[in-house]
Parts: structure tokens; sequence; C-alpha cells
């Protein structure tokens, strides 16, 4: 006999890309939790999202409308998934979702009694790219230097403020490196194409990046944070493998953050440390990482804590983690029969 | 000269620094070097335990072993600078 609390999760981000969403990950440290037994209600934008064929860890998928539908339409399907599946907890994993779902979030807690545990609008508007100066500022942190650009134009001036090479950033997602300005502009059309305007020129740092998946419980205290140095890193800058370090300032600097902002969930810090040790944020994701069942496999089940978190209960923060512990990324072929991908495409579930 | 208190290896040649993540390999004698830096032996004791194993001369020994303290210490795997050669 089960000892597990039975709980309903939905989670979204199950695609799985050369830039992965956390959905999967997310997913695989819920269904080893030792203290739910969880059902996996999976979110899905797109109908080729691995996630949604991964029976063995996804229970159920619906579709659901794309983020710029906005939060009523979002509201409006929840409500028909939650008739049929009784969603416990929700948790999203996109930055470009998470607006209508921070919006929404009183609202499924008291028409649906959905839990979610997600930053305030406050703390996920002020770490957006173009505030970041602003947030280092605010909580004495060191950045890179950045600005916003809405137009080619602005491109010429630029070796006035920077030194080359510089980053050409989207305000969601992608960054590229670039030498010149026609490599700024080119970026900025193909950033900008895709993930709208402002783009985000920083300056570039050299050195090792270094990442962090880490928890807050939203009055300060860092629940649980793994620093992780990427291994392999693909041509879109995501990390293929990695190893948990032993970084104590980085991890000093995560709970300074978390006490600053007292951020409230999952979130990932992603950092430049120079070779004179200083260490420069580049990055704050408001939420886990595709790498975030590292943290599980160290020891720290971080997607189980937020639900923990997303109930009410108090979670004991985690003292410590398996150091020089790696995750070797890797893709898969399945195989789908087509009336799974009729049913999906067709009746948006599956 | 101190390794890094926290640095990892192996009998297999395999050194591991936890605070960066970076992984190195070495051979038997780089190991047994580390090993001895570990336990905290200065030149002078390594140097006689060296010269007691293997048929090597003293100059011999002290040019490859500066060589390989310097070469940690680039790797960052010291916790200062390597001394002078006096």
């Amino acid at each position: 006999m089960s000892l597990k609390r039975k709980i309903n999760v939905a989670v979204t981000g199950l695609n799985a890309i050369d830039s992965p969403g956390p959905g999967v990950p997310v997913i695989r440290a819920l269904k080893e939790s030792k203290l739910f037994d969880v059902r996996i209600i999976g979110l899905a934008y797109e109908t080729l999202e691995p996630g949604i064929y991964m029976h063995d860890l996804v229970d159920k998928t619906y579709q659901i409308p794309l983020p710029s539908a906005g939060k009523a339409a979002l509201m409006a399907r929840l409500k028909y998934i939650h008739s049929k599946e009784k969603i416990d907890i929700i948790i999203p994993n996109f930055d470009a979702e998470l607006f209508n779902f921070i919006k929404l979030a009183d609202a499924l807690k008291k028409e649906m009694k959905i839990n979610s545990f997600l930053p305030t609008i406050e703390q996920f508007d002020e770490r957006h790219k173009p505030n970041l100066p602003e947030f280092a500022i605010k909580h004495k942190i060191k950045v890179p230097k950045s600005k916003m650009i809405f137009n080619v134009s602005d491109i010429p001036s630029l070796s006035k403020e920077f030194t080359y090479p510089l980053v050409v950033k989207g305000k969601f997602y992608d960054a590229s490196v670039a030498y010149t300005p026609e490599q700024v502009a080119t970026y900025f059309n193909k950033i900008s194409g895709k993930w709208g305007l402002p783009i985000i020129i920083q300056q570039f740092l050299y050195g090792q990046e270094v990442n962090v998946t880490a928890i807050g419980d939203g009055k300060g205290n860092c629940v649980g944070a793994v620093p992780m140095r990427k291994q392999y890193i693909t041509d879109k800058g995501k990390a293929w493998s990695g190893i948990s370090i032993d970084d104590k300032k980085l991890l000093a600097m995560t709970s300074k953050l978390m006490k600053s902002t007292k951020w409230k969930g999952g979130m990932e810090l992603e950092i430049i440390k120079t070779a004179n040790e200083e260490y420069y944020l580049i990055e704050i994701n408001p939420r886990f990482p595709a790498w975030v069942y590292l943290a599980k496999g160290c020891g720290q089940n971080h997607p189980e804590a937020l639900v923990r978190l997303a109930l009410g209960e108090k979670v004991k923060p985690w003292t410590q983690y398996d150091i020089g512990k790696m995750f070797v990324r890797y893709s898969y072929d399945l195989i789908v029969e087509l009336k799974e991908f009729e049913k999906i495409s067709t009746l948006g579930e599956l | 000269m101190k390794l890094k208190r926290n640095i990892a290896h192996s009998d297999s040649g395999f050194v591991f620094d936890p605070n960066t993540g970076d992984s190195f390999s070495t051979n038997p004698i780089g190991i047994e070097i580390i090993k001895m830096l570990k336990d905290g032996k200065d030149i002078n004791e390594i140097r006689a335990a060296m010269l007691k194993i293997y048929m090597v001369d003293e100059s011999a020994f002290e040019k490859d072993y500066y060589d390989f303290i310097t070469m940690l210490s680039k790797l960052k795997l010291t916790e200062d600078e390597p001394k002078e050669k006096n």
C-alpha cells in the first residue's frame, strides 16, 4: 500500500528541441517524489512537443492557447481541463507564458482551488533582461553593462559605449555573440523577428559560465540551490552536459538574492565567473531550468519542494547536495502512432 | 605551495576540482606528488621520497617538479602561487 499522497499536477514546457523546455525534467523529478503519487496533466502548445507522447511520464495532455491569445482564453481552457482532471497544482515552465499564469494565479486558486507557487508580477518584471541594470543596483550585484535598442539605426553608435564582442539578446529567449556591427544587425533582425522588441545589447564577458537552479519560499529564504558548470554547450548556448560544483561564493550570491528579492518559486541564475573570480549575473530565469533534474540527482528535489510550497507546507531548506554529479543530455526518437498525432491535432487532447 | 583542500583524485590519475567542475588526468607519478601535497608534505620531503623510489637525479627531479607545480597553479588547483626556486 502506497503512503504517498495522490495529487494532480499540470505542467507546461513539454518541448524538447535543441533549446528544451523544463517540463519533462520537472515531471521526472515529480514522478520520483517520495512524498507524492503524481498524476501529470501535460499542457502543450504544439502537437509535436515530445512530452505529449511520453505516456510513462505524462498521463494526459491538453493543448492550451498560445500566450498571445491572452489570459481570458487561457482561463477558459483551464476551466475545461480542470473539469476533467481536478488539477491540484499548476507548474508553468516558459518565460513567455508566465505573465498570464501569474495574473491568473489568484483566480485559479479562488475559483478552482488550483494552487501554484509563482513569483509576483513585481518580481517577474524587475528581473526582465531590459531591467537588469536597475535590478543590479537595487540588489547590489554585478551585471555586465547592457542597454536596449529598438532599431537597427541604434547599432553604429554601440561602439562608443561597448567593446566588441557584444551579446545580442531577445527579450525572452535567444542570445548570440556578435563581433562586428554587421553581425549585431543580423542577430537584431533574426531575434526581433522571433521574439519582438526590444533587443538587449550586453557587454560580452570572458569567463566561465556557471548556473544555479534554486527555489525561494517567497519570504526571503533559499529552500534549495544547486550550482552547475556547463561542460558541453550547444551552438544555442544550451548545456548538453554539466556538473554540480562546490562554489560557496555562488551559493552565497544566490542566498543574498533570495533574501533581497524574497523570490517565490523556482529560478535559474546565469552567471559569468571571470578569471579574477568576479561573478556577473547575466540573466535570471523566473522558472526552473531544463537541467533541474540534476538538482534531484544531487539530492535536492526542487520540483517536489515547489509542490509542497504550493500546497502551503513548510519546507526545510536543504543544506547540502552531491558535488561532482553530472548530467549528460541525449535525444531519443519516440515512435508515435498516427492516431495519437491525429487525436491531439484534432481534439486538442491525448 | 598548498593544493586546494577539496581537490579530489583517484589512483587512476583522475583529478577533480569541485569548485570549478574541471577535471584532469595525470600519470602515476603526478598522482603520487598530488597525494603528498595533500598530506602537507613540503618539497624536501617529496624530493626525498621520489629520489628513494625512482632513478632520477636531484636537478632533473626539481625541474620536473616545478614544471608540475606551475601547471597545478595555472590550472588553479593550488591555494597560492608556487614559491620561487632558490
